[in-house]
């Protein structure tokens, strides 16, 4: 079947699902919408639509990064704008369904925005909310408006027209397209991805193979996921245009175990676009073959490093070797391969689709395009982004996050996983572009930005990714296996009220070391996240080690619990809560925690209620308090009469 | 169907060339839970690979186990996001109310604690994968509640 064909069938079936007379309901059903219960909310749906006999169609698509309001549903009701809502529970779908599908009251009171150009009173245009208007959405731009596990939708969409396209050019013409574009890896290390290609191209072996990394390991990042759960077919069409520009015929997808929706998703594309002969010989009638195979990474962090993500497709232990050889000359089984990203083989079918003028309008001069990052921390409204190059970190946090949660001070943002590094409030209005995180000593990685706030201790922290690094070490070459137990024993003591002085010394020429003398890029850059704390947040060290006081009373060999005795009303819920029952004291008697017997679970000072706020953390300072229960003070008596009276 | 036979079906699935021995792994412990020391050694005559290899390879990697799990697998998530958003009291709670390490299963095989490096669902931190089953916005109280819908 030609591409006209093909594209023919899929907007027929594409206009019948927009456009027909009948209601459609999407719930976004990724993993995040999983997670706060879509699925529940999907049955509670179903079911209510076939009890009041209801002619709709419900689907379940991607999600379109609003995390923080998950689980979303749209509804489009003929008469209406599309809907879209956040924050339901089965309840309130279904107060929804009889609102709105029975009495056309389209509930502006839960509703996130709406598409088209319809308006309804009270409910915004969707790409015009906070969260969603500063972003540019080139990589997801069908995630969740598309059916992901439908090859039509995409197809519909403009999909696979950026690799018909690449069939009629040469291969060469085709890099030189990416080349234009200024595409540069999404993966980590930011390397133009036409530069990659241009090597495994050059070389002539009559085997090549490509391969698209989906070993998205870094803690905190869940873009790939994402994007995979939300639309497949572009990485997969980014990786027919890349097989046919560099000459391979085979190609593989090494995604992790632990994302298991993802691999489903990947299985069902996979399938599709076989059926389409959109993957297998002589696709499109071209003469040009590719397979793809799935592979499932077993779990371990280092495989996102090339060389030993191809040890583990050999299904070997997943140990990087020396670069030279690079993949691109002797790759998988010794043949010259390329390996992208997840996002730059999406990229890649966007630019083929669009053009390379079109995508290099987006970005800054050197990061073309866009990022997508996934939000997390200490945030407002968490997600899935996707941002130009070159909007700033303030933006980004402030008015796509709506700032810290709790309006609690802002401390850092941690860029780039355990490669990356920690960027204080005041380099927040730097560019995002791969020069300038790398000028403030992170990186922009595969795009995780976890958000910190006054309550996060940054020795912690360090000391959080150390001990990821260490565990996931493969052993290999010693500076990184030695020198990562070493740098964490000297965070672990300095966290535990043991440091010493010469510490942050010793961690720093530990950490050139480390750099100086490690395999591959997980020993190069894990002494990143201590390099850049202490270059941000040396006071919070010296503070541990010198007044042996945690700022963010969170170490827990540094703090203690106490209840302080002008606010205990001896109501006795901590006592009863305690699980190692350290705390005495009596009805009227203002209660006392036991240092000795205290595990600092934190337990008492999260029943305490509110409006006593008794409960504190103490760190390095001293405070009177009593040794045994004493009767509630007659100050406290009396504002506790108050609170009574309130109530 | 004992071991053995068990063994031939997921063979059969497989060319049997030695790039599939981790997806072969894979579909020995969703068959077992675990990887059974023979099932190990089959897959090295089956495959021609050194038994030290393919014990090199279990060990490895993080998902593989080498003993029976429990019938619950509880899994917390210790990325970053989580962390920051108080991951380890969540993991604490599960290790006080079932009265095990993370990495150990309960006496009665009725669950395993396992911690996980990052589950990607950051923007509901802290999470906890029980099973297949993904619990969003945890709190110390929420793990009661996440282990009595388990235990019915």
């Amino acid at each position: 079947m030609t591409f006209e064909e093909l594209r023919r069938q899929a907007l027929i079936e594409w206009e019948e699902y927009r456009n027909n007379q009948k209601i459609r309901v999407t719930i976004g059903a990724a993993t995040c919408g999983r997670a706060s219960g879509a699925l529940t909310v999907a049955e509670a749906i179903r079911q209510k639509i076939a009890e009041l006999k209801i002619d709709a169609l419900v689907t379940e698509v991607g999600c379109i990064g609003t995390c923080y309001a998950e689980p979303v549903v749209s509804i489009a009701k003929p008469g209406f704008p599309e809907i879209y809502y956040g924050g339901l529970t089965p309840d309130k779908a279904i107060s929804l369904i009889e609102d709105f599908l029975i009495k056309n009251n389209p509930r502006p009171d839960i509703a996130l925005g709406s598409l088209g150009d319809q308006v309804v009173p009270g409910i915004p245009a969707l790409f015009d909310i906070p969260m969603l208007k500063p972003q540019v959405r080139i990589i997801l731009r069908n995630c969740g408006f598309i059916d992901p596990e439908n090859i039509n939708h995409y197809i519909a969409n403009g999909g696979y027209s950026g690799f018909n396209r690449a069939l009629k050019m040469k291969p060469e013409e085709v890099i030189e397209e990416v080349k234009r574009s200024g595409l540069r890896g999404r993966g980590g290390a930011g390397f133009p991805t036409y530069l990659k290609w241009e090597l495994c191209r050059k070389e002539t072996a009559q085997e090549k193979y490509i391969i698209c990394n989906a070993d998205e390991g870094d803690p905190g990042a869940f873009m790939n996921r994402s994007l995979l759960e939300g639309d497949p077919h572009s990485v997969l069409e980014g990786m027919l245009i890349g097989a046919y520009a560099i000459g391979a015929k085979k190609g593989f997808i090494y995604c992790r175990a632990e994302k298991p929706l993802a691999i489903e998703r990947l299985k069902v594309a996979l399938k599709a676009a076989k059926e389409k002969g959109l993957i297998g010989n002589n696709i499109l009638g071209s003469g040009f073959n590719l397979e793809i195979e799935l592979r499932e990474g077993a779990g371990a962090f280092v495989c996102g490093e090339e060389t030993a993500l191809i040890a583990s497709i050999e299904g070997k232990r997943g140990m990087p070797t020396p670069r030279p050889p690079f993949p691109a000359q002797a790759g998988l089984w010794g043949k010259p391969t390329n390996i992208n990203n997840v996002e730059t083989w999406a990229n890649v079918a966007a630019i083929l689709q669009r053009g390379s003028e079109w995508f290099a309008q987006y970005g800054s001069e050197k990061s073309k395009g866009t990022k997508t990052f996934a939000l997390a921390g200490k945030i407002k409204r968490t997600g899935l982004i996707e941002v130009p190059f070159g909007i700033s970190l303030r933006q980004i946090i402030y008015e796509i996050g709506g700032g810290i949660l709790n309006d609690k001070k802002f401390k850092a943002v941690q860029t780039g996983g355990p490669s990356g590094g920690c960027i204080p409030e005041k380099h927040l209005d730097e560019p995002v572009d791969y020069e300038s995180l790398a000028k403030l000593g992170s990186i922009v990685g595969s795009g995780g930005m976890v958000v910190m706030d006054e309550d996060t201790c940054m020795v912690d922290v360090a000391r959080f990714f150390m001990s990821f690094i260490q565990s996931e070490s493969c052993g290999k070459c010693v500076p990184c296996r030695m020198g990562t137990k070493q740098m964490l024993d000297i965070l672990n003591r300095i966290t535990g009220g043991n440091g010493i002085p010469q510490d942050i010394d010793l961690l720093l020429s530990l950490s050139e070391g480390i750099k100086a003398g490690s395999l591959c890029g997980l020993g190069q850059t894990a002494p990143n996240p201590v390099i850049t704390t202490l270059r941000y947040f040396r006071d919070e060290y010296e503070a541990h080690i010198n007044l042996k006081r945690c700022p963010a009373h969170l170490c827990k060999d540094l703090i203690n619990y106490v209840i302080l005795p002008e606010k205990c009303q001896g109501c006795g819920i901590c006592l009863r809560n305690c699980p190692v029952s350290a705390i005495t004291g009596g009805k009227r008697l203002v209660h006392v925690i036991d240092q000795a017997k205290c595990i600092k679970c934190g337990t008492c000072e999260d029943v305490c209620p509110p409006r006593f706020k008794a409960v504190t953390k103490i760190s390095g300072e001293k405070i009177e308090l009593p040794e045994k229960p004493i009767p509630v003070t007659a100050s406290s008596s009396q504002k506790n009469t108050a609170d009574n009276s309130e109530k | 169907m004992d071991i053995e036979e068990k063994l031939t079906e997921i063979f059969s699935r497989f060319k049997g060339t030695k790039d599939e021995l981790i997806p072969i792994l894979e579909a020995v412990q969703e068959e077992f839970g675990y990887l059974p020391r023979e099932a190990m050694l089959k897959i090295s005559r089956r495959l021609r690979i050194p038994e030290s290899n393919i014990y090199g390879v279990a060990t490895f990697y993080a998902l593989f186990r080498l003993k029976p799990s429990g019938k619950n697998i509880i899994r917390v998530c210790r990325g970053t996001a989580c962390h920051v958003r108080g991951g380890a009291r969540i993991l604490q709670e599960f290790e006080n109310r079932l009265g095990i390490k993370a990495g150990e299963t309960t006496p009665d095989l009725e669950y395993s604690l396992e911690t996980i490096s990052c589950f990607g669902s950051c923007a509901l931190a802290p999470v906890v994968v029980v099973n297949r089953q993904v619990y969003g916005r945890m709190t110390p109280a929420k793990v009661a509640e996440v282990l009595g819908a388990k235990k019915q």
